[in-house]
């Protein structure tokens, strides 16, 4: 079992695949939880304190808007322990303020900087890219489950 | 500031979205509930949400995955069902997120078709889709169709 690292970190479509073909999908979901199950002090609606933007200096440097560093408190982890990745490329959701701009752009640089196993892909618009999109999702999951 | 006490801590959160025909959300949920040991389930508009221990999760996901495995899609959730911070009736309006899970549902369909295309082909049969990081110039002999085109 890989942990596979999914970009739109939110998708339904992606975490599902990755499940459903035997891996473990590192999404946004698990690292929101990490917070909400966590005692501290209450910050809503995210639990993100004023910790995590410090926390953010190692994947940002301190002049970077606090927005991406606290954003990249809790992607920055699961991209450090992601063991492959599959990219969405201009996905219509991971659209947002310039702080989820800024970081989906730093997600992207560091998955690409990454040497780990890597599917770009595009969201299907019909039926046949459909097939094609779910095969390649599936070739390349199998591929990572017998090299491992 | 004041102290945050969590609550469900140690549990796990999944959406079970459900775009089918033959099956409603109704349907799951009331099977949900039939293999339930002790999970929270709620039943929404696209399907439903499970909250409890992950063993236990997995294995009322693993079940409902059977009634209609192409139609069938999960999802891990951060927050519990029906909390405040994150709920559409303390918020009023659509439940943040699910702007992104409504986008996908549009496209849900053609990755059911893919499951179903896959079941009789092997994937290896199929040809790669574009690959977004190529970025390939545009042909000549296409931008003289467009002006022409433009002109004419």
């Amino acid at each position: 079992m890989v942990k596979v690292f999914i970009y739109p970190a939110t998708s339904l479509i992606l975490s599902d695949m990755v499940a459903r073909f035997g891996h473990t999908p590192l999404s946004s979901a698990t690292a929101i939880r990490e917070r909400i199950q966590t005692a501290g002090l209450e910050s809503a609606p995210l639990q993100i304190t004023p910790d995590e933007p410090k926390k953010g200096l190692k994947w940002a440097a301190v002049e970077v808007p606090a927005g991406v560093r606290g954003r990249m408190s809790l992607y920055g982890p699961m991209i450090g322990e992601c063991e492959a990745a599959i990219i969405i490329n201009d996905a219509d959701l991971a659209f947002g303020c310039m702080g989820c701009a800024r970081t989906n752009e730093l997600i992207k640089f560091l998955i690409h900087q990454k040497e780990i196993p890597k599917l770009e892909l595009y969201y299907p618009k019909n039926e046949e890219e459909g097939v094609k999109f779910v095969a390649a999702i599936k070739r390349f999951l199998t591929e990572l489950g017998a090299s491992k | 500031m004041t102290e945050y006490a969590p609550t469900h801590v140690g549990t796990v959160t999944k959406y079970v979205v459900v775009e089918s025909f033959d099956v409603t959300p109704a349907d799951l949920a009331l099977h949900a509930y039939e293999i339930s040991q002790g999970a929270m389930i709620k039943e929404t508009c696209f399907g439903i949400v499970i909250n409890g221990k992950e063993e236990e999760v997995d294995r009322i996901i693993a079940e409902l995955r059977k009634i209609d495995p192409d139609h069938i899609f999960v999802k891990d959730r951060g927050f519990p069902p029906g909390d405040a911070r994150r709920c559409r009736a303390n918020l009023g309006g659509a439940r943040p997120g699910y702007n992104g899970m409504e986008h996908e549902m549009t496209i849900i369909p053609y990755i059911s078709h893919g499951l179903e295309e896959l079941k009789n082909h092997d994937e290896n049969s199929i040809p790669a889709p574009e690959n977004p990081m190529e970025h390939k110039a545009l042909d000549i002999y296409k931008l003289k169709k467009l002006i022409d085109a433009q002109e004419s």
